[in-house]
C-alpha cells in the first residue's frame, strides 16, 4: 500500500513567521526538466514592506548583541544546516543539480557560515583603529551595522543565498532577501534553518517572486540603509534600482562579475558598515 | 550687558598676499583661460570685487580630465616613495606659505584669521604630510596585497572650508596613484588656485592636479565626465543625491560627505563651564558653516535653565566681525545667497513659535553678517530643528532621560556627527554605542586630525576621509 507523501506549503518568511504573501498569488516553480516543483509566493510591495517593518524592529537587538553572541548564532545556523543536508541535497537534486553537485553546495554553503561565523567578532579588529591624533585625545574608529539591508539573491538556491545573507547578519544588519526567482524554494528551506537556530525572528527575511516586481519598492524605501545587488543580472534594472536608492542614500553595492566559489568577500561585509569614530580629551 | 573686556582693532596685513586682477583655470601644469562666462570672487566682508576667475565649459572639464588621464599613466607607475616626496613637497610648501594662505582664506571665505590660521591651513599641512606618508605602505593599509589606484578622480568641494577640503580629496587621492580633477566652489576659488601654484612650486608632474573653476554646471561635468572612474564631493545632500543618482549604473566610485543636523548633549552632570565652550564651539566655529555643527542642543531638563543663562552670558562675549581681525570669534557669512538662506530659516523658526535671542552686537554695513543667535522653546517638529541652517543659529529642545536623548539625537535623516557632555564614563561610552553618526565628540566638540576618519550615516553620505579609512575610497 502506497502512502500519500504531505508535501509543504513555500510560503514567505517574515519577522520569524511564515505567511503567505498577503497578495494571495503564487507561481509556478519547475525543476530544470520543467516539471512543477511547486508553487512559490510571489511576493507584493505590501509583503516587502511589512518586511522591512520587521528588519527594522529587529535592529535595535540584533546589533545590540555582543559580537561573540552574533558569532555563535551564525555558527549554530551552520550546525543546523550540517544536520539537515540530507533535506538540502534532496531539494538540490530536485531542482537539477547531480548528487555531486549537490553535496559540493551544501559543502560549501556550511563553511560559509562557519567563516563569517568566526568574523563576528574580529572585524572591528581588523576594520577599525586606534588615531594617533595630534592633541591630548582618545580616538577610536569602530566599525558598525549599517540597519536595514535589502538584498536581491544570486541565482544559485543555496551556497547564492547563505554567500549574501551570511556576512550581513555576523556584522549586526538584517535583512530582506528577495530569493532567487528561478530557484526560491531551497530559500524558504534555509528559513526554516534560520527559524531554529537562535537567529530571532526579522533578522532575516525572506520574499519570493518577481524581482522586477519588489526589488524597486525595497530599493525606494525610505528604512531602508543598504540595498546589494549581487543578483541583479539585467543592467537597466540594476542602473534604476542604485538611482531609486539615491533618495536616502542607501549604501549599494553593485553586481559585479564575481564566482560564488571562491573565496568569500569580507567587504561583503564591509560595504554595509558604517564607521564610528569616538573622541574623548586626556587630562588628569 | 557689556563686554567683560573692550579689544583695540588688531587686523591682520592683508599684504602678504598678492590677489591677481584674474585668474585661469589650472589644466595639464599650466593657467589657461576657461570658455565659459567668467565670474568674480568677492571679500564677504566688504563686497569688494577680488579677481575675475574663468569658468570651466564641458569642452574645458574635457581637457581637464584629458590631461589627468594621461598624467595617470606615469603618476600611477612611479613607485609610492616617489610619489609620497611630492606631497611631503606639497606638505612643507603649505606650512611656509601658511600666512599667505590663511589670509587669502579668510579673505575669500569670511572666516576669522584665528581659525584660518591656527585650525584649516595648519590641518591642511598635516593632511598632505599624513597622507604622505602612506604612498609607500599601501600594501600594508588592509586593501589587499597590491592595491591598485582607480585612475582619474572627480573631486567636487564647498565653501565653508575650502583649502582643507581640497586636501581631504586630493592628499589621500595622489598618495593612493590616482590623478584628479578639482572645482572648488565658485565663492571661494582663490586658496585652490594658490594651491596650484605650489603645485607648480613642488615641480609636481603637469596633470596630475587640475584646478577647474565654475559653478554647478562645472561640477556637474566633472561628475558625469565618462572617463572619470571615482567621484568625491561635499556639499549638500540635495546635491550629494543628484550625483548619486548621475553615478548609478556606472563603474564609479563614490564618495559623499554632505549634510548634517548634529545633537549636542548636555547631561545635569556635565561640567557646564566646559560644557557652554563647546555649544559655543559646536555651533558658532566659521560661523556655522560646518556640516558637522551642532546645531541641536539637547539639554537635561534639570539644567537647562543654569546652561541657558550661562550660554548667553558667554555668546554676550563673542565678537562678530572683521574676519582679518585677530580678536574676531564670528566672521562674515560666505554669500548674500547663505545669508538670504539663514535668514529664511530663522524667520521660520519665529514664525513657528521658537524663542529667538541674539545678543545685542553691532554688524557692520557692508558684507554679509547675521548675529550668534540661540532658539529656545524648540520642538522637534520644527523647520529650524529638522534642516540644516548652515549658520550661526543653535536650537535649543529638553530632555530628561538618557533614552529619551538617544531617541531625540537620532530622530534625523541625517547622521554626521554628534556630542555628548557628561562626567560619566560608563554613560559616555553608553551613549557613543547609540547614536548613530560617524563622529562622536564626548566632552568635546569639532576636532578634525588626518588620522581621525570623517564621514557620516544614512543621508549624511557615504565613505569616510581622513586616517587609514580614507584611502578606501581612492583604491579598487
Amino acid at each position: 500500500m502506497s502512502r500519500t507523501d504531505v508535501r509543504k506549503t513555500y510560503k514567505l518568511y517574515i519577522g520569524g513567521a511564515f505567511p503567505r504573501s498577503e497578495s494571495g498569488r503564487t507561481y509556478l516553480v519547475n525543476d530544470a526538466s520543467g516539471r512543477l516543483l511547486a508553487n512559490a509566493a510571489k511576493a507584493s510591495r505590501k509583503d516587502a514592506r511589512d518586511a522591512v517593518v520587521a528588519a527594522r524592529k529587529a535592529f535595535g537587538g540584533w546589533s545590540g548583541r555582543t559580537a561573540y553572541n552574533r558569532g555563535q548564532v551564525v555558527y549554530r545556523v551552520a550546525e543546523v544546516l550540517e544536520s539537515r543536508r540530507a533535506q538540502f541535497e534532496a531539494e538540490l537534486a530536485a531542482g537539477g543539480s547531480s548528487g555531486a553537485e549537490a553535496r559540493a553546495e551544501v559543502d560549501a554553503a556550511i563553511d560559509r557560515l562557519v567563516w563569517y561565523a568566526g568574523w563576528s567578532d574580529k572585524i572591528a579588529q581588523v576594520d577599525g583603529s586606534a588615531n594617533p591624533v595630534a592633541g591630548p585625545y582618545f580616538n577610536l574608529s569602530s566599525p558598525e551595522p549599517a540597519g536595514v539591508v535589502a538584498v536581491i539573491a544570486p541565482a544559485s538556491a543555496l551556497l547564492g543565498l547563505v554567500s549574501v545573507v551570511a556576512p550581513l547578519i555576523a556584522a549586526g544588519n538584517t535583512c530582506v532577501v528577495i530569493a532567487s526567482e528561478v530557484v526560491p524554494l531551497v530559500a524558504i528551506t534555509f528559513a526554516e534553518v534560520l527559524a531554529t537556530s537562535d537567529v530571532p525572528g526579522g533578522v532575516v527575511n525572506i520574499l519570493t517572486g518577481e524581482v522586477a516586481e519588489i526589488a524597486p519598492w525595497l530599493a525606494s524605501h525610505m528604512d531602508v540603509n543598504g540595498l546589494d545587488l549581487t543578483g541583479v543580472t539585467d543592467a537597466d534594472l540594476a542602473r534604476d534600482l542604485e538611482v531609486a536608492a539615491a533618495d536616502n542614500l542607501k549604501l549599494v553595492r553593485r553586481a559585479g562579475v564575481e564566482n560564488l566559489d571562491d573565496s568569500p568577500a569580507l567587504d561583503r561585509m564591509t560595504r554595509f558598515m558604517e564607521i564610528k569614530t569616538v573622541w574623548h580629551p586626556m587630562g588628569r | 550687558m557689556s563686554t567683560t573686556f573692550e579689544y583695540a582693532p588688531a587686523p591682520e596685513s592683508r599684504a602678504i598676499v598678492d590677489i591677481k586682477p584674474s585668474y585661469g583655470l589650472f589644466i595639464d601644469g599650466d593657467f589657461v583661460d576657461g570658455h565659459g562666462e567668467g565670474f568674480t570672487t568677492i571679500n564677504p566682508a566688504t563686497e569688494e570685487v577680488l579677481a575675475e576667475i574663468s569658468e570651466a565649459t564641458d569642452a574645458d572639464v574635457d581637457l581637464a580630465v584629458h590631461a589627468a588621464r594621461k598624467a595617470f599613466r606615469s603618476w600611477s607607475r612611479i613607485s609610492g616613495a616617489e610619489r609620497g616626496k611630492y606631497l611631503f613637497r606639497i606638505a612643507r610648501i603649505i606650512a611656509e606659505r601658511s600666512r599667505e594662505l590663511a589670509v587669502l582664506e579668510s579673505i575669500d571665505n569670511g572666516k576669522p584669521i584665528k581659525e584660518s590660521r591656527d585650525v584649516d591651513v595648519p590641518t591642511v599641512a598635516a593632511h598632505f604630510f599624513y597622507y604622505a606618508g602612506w604612498a609607500d605602505k599601501l600594501e600594508h593599509a588592509g586593501f589587499g596585497p597590491d592595491p591598485k589606484p582607480l585612475g582619474v578622480a572627480g573631486q567636487v568641494i564647498p565653501w565653508n572650508f575650502p583649502l582643507l577640503m581640497l586636501a581631504w580629496k586630493i592628499a589621500p587621492a595622489l598618495a593612493c596613484g590616482n590623478t584628479v580633477v578639482l572645482k572648488p566652489a565658485e565663492t571661494t576659488p582663490l586658496t585652490a588656485l594658490l594651491f596650484a601654484e605650489i603645485c607648480q612650486q613642488a615641480d609636481l608632474p603637469p596633470g596630475v592636479v587640475n584646478i577647474v573653476t565654475g559653478a554647478g554646471g562645472t561640477g556637474r561635468a566633472v561628475v558625469a565626465h565618462p572617463d572619470v572612474d571615482k567621484v568625491a564631493f561635499t556639499g549638500s545632500t540635495e546635491v550629494g543625491k543628484a550625483i548619486a543618482r548621475t553615478v548609478a549604473g556606472s563603474h564609479k566610485k563614490v564618495t559623499l560627505e554632505l549634510g548634517g543636523k548634529a545633537a549636542n548633549i548636555v547631561f545635569d552632570d556635565a561640567p557646564l563651564d566646559q560644557a557652554v565652550e563647546g555649544i559655543v564651539n559646536g555651533i558658532f566655529f566659521n560661523q556655522g558653516h560646518v556640516c558637522c555643527a551642532g546645531s541641536r542642543l539637547l539639554v537635561q531638563e534639570s539644567v537647562a535653565d543654569e546652561v541657558l543663562a550661562k550660554l548667553k552670558t558667554r555668546m554676550a562675549t563673542l565678537r562678530v566681525g572683521d574676519p582679518l581681525d585677530k580678536n574676531t570669534d564670528i566672521g562674515a557669512i560666505n554669500s548674500a545667497e547663505q545669508l538670504a538662506k539663514i535668514r529664511a530659516l530663522s524667520d521660520i523658526g519665529e514664525a513657528e513659535g521658537a524663542g529667538r535671542w541674539s545678543p545685542a552686537c553691532d554688524l557692520p554695513d557692508k558684507g554679509f553678517w547675521f548675529a550668534p543667535t540661540i532658539f529656545t522653546g524648540v520642538s522637534q517638529a520644527h523647520r529650524i530643528a529638522r534642516e540644516e541652517i548652515f549658520g550661526p543659529v543653535l536650537s535649543v529642545l529638553a530632555f530628561r532621560t538618557p533614552s529619551e536623548a538617544v531617541e531625540k539625537a537620532n530622530n534625523t535623516p541625517f547622521g554626521l556627527s554628534a556630542g555628548v557632555w557628561t562626567e560619566k564614563g560608563s554613560r559616555i561610552l553608553w551613549m557613543a554605542s547609540q547614536l548613530r553618526a560617524g563622529v562622536v565628540w564626548s566632552n568635546t566638540f569639532n576636532r578634525f586630525d588626518p588620522t581621525s576618519p570623517f564621514g557620516g550615516y544614512k543621508e549624511s553620505g557615504y565613505g569616510r576621509e581622513g586616517g587609514r579609512h580614507g584611502l578606501e575610497g581612492y583604491l579598487q
